[in-house]
């Protein structure tokens, strides 16, 4: 049996909740309307029941529209969310572009808009049919194609990672090639599996893809399951794995930087260093400053922090954290701040790799 | 389509990010600004206090800092030291151009 969605729509005024519930209703997929009037409400609803899109005024009390989406971006990733304002200002725009909401609209004010709207509604509300992988962060790149492969799937995964890209192709339910840079089959496959994040994309099935895998996707994954428990024993036992020493050695010969700290977020002690004598002062001073800063864009609305660049006459630093790592990495003086930017862009992505 | 222009109301404010400058001294006293007046005295003293933490405890860890650039994907803030105290810039990031209604 097809399921409706639901809609929940959050506006402090209730003639708009009204208008817009009856605009809502002529969604072709008569999805299922709640309201909320106040960003409370609306957080115990997304608590008690599940949504597929929240469309959310901007202009509200106590809890503004940029609060309940920050909050929700975070605790719902899979949710769909609108921003809808009559406030004409671009920076609001682009801050809640910065919190991750799929569509921005100023309220439609003719029937033409009022059209669009519907129209755009319906895609996002349609689009996991489509690609499948929405709301993926919290699931491995494993369980994605246990997924795909115990459906008996055909298609193609791509996966990206910052600028690495990768492409597994799947046939009935068997993986039969994967190419990542210059590698192929079983290497390549292995090498997206190491990624630690990234996002994932179905394209159409390609059937006449030549087969370069011939194992079953079980043996393959049990393989990589195995590797990935080791990893984590070690990580458990002394910090990080002999992975992440080795990518923090690679990290150390960019030029122009002088050390590198990871650390895992919250936990002192959990961290590895290259180019530091005594790490633990660093450490500290990094985890609190990128804290600090974290707490400061929660009352500010500034959105994510994205990164910190601190510049000084002996050595530059730069404070950046990746998945469920935080970096600090010292860089010579000579550097601009724009070249750090840069570099660090870089430091991730080999991190990631 | 005039009735949908009710929707048009008095609403609550939002917080608008600002553009400006202010300096603030070793004590953490906000001196002078260029911050509107509108924007929140409170925030502003945290920022103030954040960032001299940070240079304070940098100094700690034997990291001598001459300057700060926090980047947010709505906000930037860059502040350089200034013999204890510090001269804070702040400016909202506009990534997305506004768009042409026909």
């Amino acid at each position: 049996m097809e399921t409706r969605h639901k809609i929940l729509l959050l506006d402090d005024d209730p003639e708009v909740l009204n208008m817009y519930q009856e605009i809502l209703e002529q969604l072709p997929s008569q999805p299922e309307i709640r309201t909320a009037s106040s960003g409370t409400r609306a957080m115990a609803m997304l608590e008690a029941e599940q949504f597929r899109l929240l469309i959310c005024d901007l202009k509200m009390p106590k809890m503004d529209g940029l609060q309940v989406l920050s909050i929700v971006r975070r605790k719902y990733p899979q949710l769909r969310t609108v921003a809808l304002t009559n406030v004409a200002d671009e920076q609001f725009r682009s801050r809640a572009y910065a919190l991750g909401v799929d569509q921005f609209w100023y309220k439609p004010a003719s029937d033409q808009e009022v059209r669009m709207f519907l129209e755009c509604l319906e895609a996002l509300l349609g689009r996991e049919a489509e690609t499948g992988f929405r709301g993926v962060q919290s699931k491995s790149l494993v369980d994605i194609i246990q997924l795909e492969c115990i459906s008996q799937s055909s298609s193609v995964l791509r996966i990206s990672n910052g600028q690495l890209a990768g492409k597994i192709w799947i046939q009935d339910g068997e993986l039969i090639d994967s190419e990542a840079g210059e590698l192929n089959g079983e290497p390549a496959f292995q090498k997206i599996l190491s990624w630690r994040t990234g996002n994932f994309e179905t394209l159409p099935a390609e059937p006449n893809r030549p087969r370069t895998i011939f194992k079953s996707y079980n043996a393959l994954l049990l393989e990589t399951a195995h590797a990935m428990d080791e990893s984590q024993e070690q990580a458990a036992a002394g910090g990080h794995s002999e992975a992440d020493v080795s990518s923090l050695a690679q990290l150390s010969q960019l030029d122009g930087v002088e050390f590198v700290l990871a650390m895992k977020p919250g936990e002192k002690g959990m961290q590895v260093a290259r180019g530091l004598e005594n790490p633990a002062h660093m450490a500290a001073w990094a985890r609190e400053s990128l804290a600090r800063f974290r707490a400061l864009a929660d009352r500010w609305h500034a959105g994510p922090l994205e990164q910190i660049e601190c510049l000084g006459p002996q050595r530059h630093v730069a404070l950046a954290s990746q998945a469920d790592t935080e970096f600090c990495v010292g860089w010579k003086y000579t550097l601009s701040a724009g070249q750090i930017r840069e570099m660090m862009k870089k430091v991730l992505v080999l991190w990631a790799s | 389509m005039g009735l949908l222009n009710l929707f048009a109301k008095a609403a609550p404010s939002l917080l608008h990010l600002p553009a400006g400058s202010f300096t603030v001294d070793r004590d953490g006293t906000v001196l002078t600004g260029t911050l509107p007046s509108s924007f929140p005295k409170d925030l502003v003293n945290d920022l103030a206090q954040q960032v001299l933490a940070t240079f304070r405890e940098a100094a700690d860890a034997q990291l001598i800092l001459s300057e700060l650039i926090v980047n947010y994907s709505s906000l930037r803030i860059s502040a350089r030291e200034s013999r204890g105290g510090a001269m804070v810039f702040i400016s909202p990031k506009e990534r997305y151009s506004p768009s042409k209604q026909s």
